[in-house]
C-alpha cells in the first residue's frame, strides 16, 4: 500500500502480474508427505528408544570402558543404538528443514542453511555410528 | 527473514478521542485502527467513547453507530449483520471474529478493533484479500466430474454422505481462521491457508466430485499444504465453530493413504 502513498508523485506498478497466476506460481511440488510422514515416524521410534537410552545409561553409569563395551557388543544393544542414532539424526535433519523453510525468506541464505543442515546430520550420524561400532567391535 | 517490527511507515501513533456524549451513563471505550492512504500519515487509533444505552448489543452496532453519528470517515466492510456473509471479519479484542458476531459486553475494559492480521490494508478496516480469493481460485472450487448427471435429475448423494460434507459448506470465507495462522503470515505468498485448505477437503470429501486425485496431486507440496503445523489457531478462532485443522488433518491422512 505505501506504493499508492508515493504513487501521488511517482507512479510505478513493480508487478502486473495477475494474483492467480503468482498463487499457482511454480505449481505443486508433488512431494512433501514422505518427509512429513517421515517426520511422525521417527517421532515415534525415538519415544520408546530414547527411553530405552536414557534408562541404560542410568544402569550403567560408573562402569568403566571394557564393561560399557562388553554391554554395547551385545548384537541387541548394537542394534537398538543404531537405530537410535539413525533416527535421531534423520528426525532432527527433518524438523530443523520444517523451522527453515518456515522462517528464512532470503532464496541464497534459504538454500545454503538447507544443505549445511543436511550435511552437519550426515557427518554427526556417521561420526555417532562408527562410535557405536567401535565401541561393539 | 521473518520481520517481527513493523515497517516505520507502518507504526501505529496515537489517534483522535471524541468522548461520550453528555449525560451518558454505560460508557464504553472503542480503539479503532485508522490508515488513509490519501494523507501520507502513519496509521494511527482513535477512541470513540459511546453510550451503551443508546447502542446495538455487537460490536458491528457500535461500528455503524459511530460511522453514523460520531466520524462518517470510519471505513469497514459490512452487510447481512448476521453472520453469513463474512464480511465484517476484524480482529477485536485480539483474536479474529466477525464483529456481528461478537457482543460488546463480552470485552472486558476498551474494545480494540484492528484490521486482520498480516494483510495489506486498503483504509480503516478493510485488508487487502485479493491473494486469498485467487488461493481460493487456484483449488477450483466447483464440483468435477466425468460422469453426466441422471437426465432430469441432479446428481444424488446418500444421507451418510452428505453429513461428511457437514461442518465445511458452512465456511463464509472471512477468512478469519486464515490471518490468525502465523504459517500464514510468514509464507502466505505460497502456503494456501485454513480456509482454503479446508474448501479444498470440501470437494475432495464430496461423493459427488471424480477429481479426487488430481485435487490430492496439485495439493501435496511443502508449501500449498505442509506449511501447516496444527497449532489450532484457526480452529480457535473461526466465529462459525468450524475446524480447518481437522480438514486440513484429513488431507495428510489421504495423501500417506494413498502411498500405503
Amino acid at each position: 500500500m505505501s506504493e499508492t502513498t508515493k504513487g501521488r508523485r511517482d507512479l510505478r506498478v513493480e508487478m502486473m502480474r495477475s494474483q492467480l497466476g503468482r498463487v499457482r506460481g511454480l505449481g505443486s511440488a508433488k512431494s512433501g508427505v514422505h518427509h512429513w510422514w517421515g517426520e511422525r515416524v521417527t517421532a515415534i521410534a525415538l519415544v520408546p528408544l530414547t527411553l530405552w537410552f536414557i534408562l541404560s545409561i542410568y544402569r550403567l553409569a560408573g562402569l568403566d570402558q571394557p564393561a560399557l563395551a562388553h554391554w554395547a557388543a551385545s548384537p541387541v544393544h548394537t542394534v537398538l543404538l543404531i537405530c537410535l542414532v539413525l533416527a535421531t539424526f534423520h528426525h532432527m535433519q527433518l524438523g530443523l528443514q520444517v523451522v527453515i523453510e518456515d522462517y528464512v525468506h532470503t532464496e541464497a541464505t534459504r538454500f545454503t542453511l538447507l544443505l549445511l543442515v543436511k550435511a552437519i546430520s550426515v557427518v554427526l550420524a556417521l561420526a555417532c555410528l562408527v562410535s557405536v561400532l567401535k565401541l561393539a567391535f | 527473514m521473518v520481520e517481527f517490527a513493523l515497517p516505520a511507515n507502518s507504526r501505529v501513533g496515537k489517534g483522535r478521542s471524541y468522548p461520550a456524549p453528555a449525560g451518558a451513563k454505560r460508557v464504553k471505550a472503542f480503539h479503532v485502527y485508522r490508515w488513509n492512504p490519501d494523507d501520507g500519515q502513519n496509521p494511527r487509533t482513535d477512541s470513540y467513547e459511546l453510550d451503551l444505552d443508546a447502542c446495538g448489543p455487537m460490536v458491528l452496532d457500535a461500528l455503524i453507530k459511530i460511522k453514523n453519528e460520531v466520524d462518517p470517515s470510519l471505513t469497514f466492510r459490512r452487510s447481512c449483520r448476521e453472520g453469513i456473509c463474512g464480511s465484517c471479519s476484524m480482529n477485536i479484542d485480539g483474536s479474529n471474529t466477525l464483529a456481528c458476531l461478537k457482543p460488546i459486553e463480552d470485552v472486558k475494559g476498551a474494545v480494540r478493533i484492528n484490521p486482520l492480521p498480516h494483510m495489506a490494508v486498503v483504509k480503516d478496516l478493510i485488508p487487502d484479500l485479493s491473494q486469498a480469493y485467487a488461493q481460493l481460485r487456484s483449488i477450483e472450487p466447483w464440483l468435477k466430474a466425468d460422469t453426466p448427471p441422471p437426465p432430469d435429475a441432479e446428481r444424488l448423494q446418500s444421507p451418510r454422505e452428505r453429513h461428511k460434507l457437514d461442518g465445511m459448506w458452512e465456511c463464509i470465507l472471512c477468512f478469519c481462521c486464515t490471518t490468525s495462522c502465523p504459517s500464514y503470515w510468514w509464507n502466505g505468498d505460497r502456503y494456501l491457508g485454513p480456509a482454503v485448505l479446508l474448501a479444498a477437503y470440501r470437494f475432495i470429501a464430496d461423493s459427488r466430485d471424480e477429481a479426487t486425485g488430481d485435487r490430492l496431486d496439485a495439493l501435496e507440496d511443502p508449501f500449498k499444504l505442509y506449511r501447516c503445523h496444527t497449532i489450532l489457531n484457526c480452529t480457535q478462532t473461526c466465529p462459525k465453530g468450524l475446524n480447518p485443522a481437522k480438514a486440513i488433518g484429513e488431507i495428510k491422512q489421504l495423501l500417506v493413504e494413498r502411498q500405503t
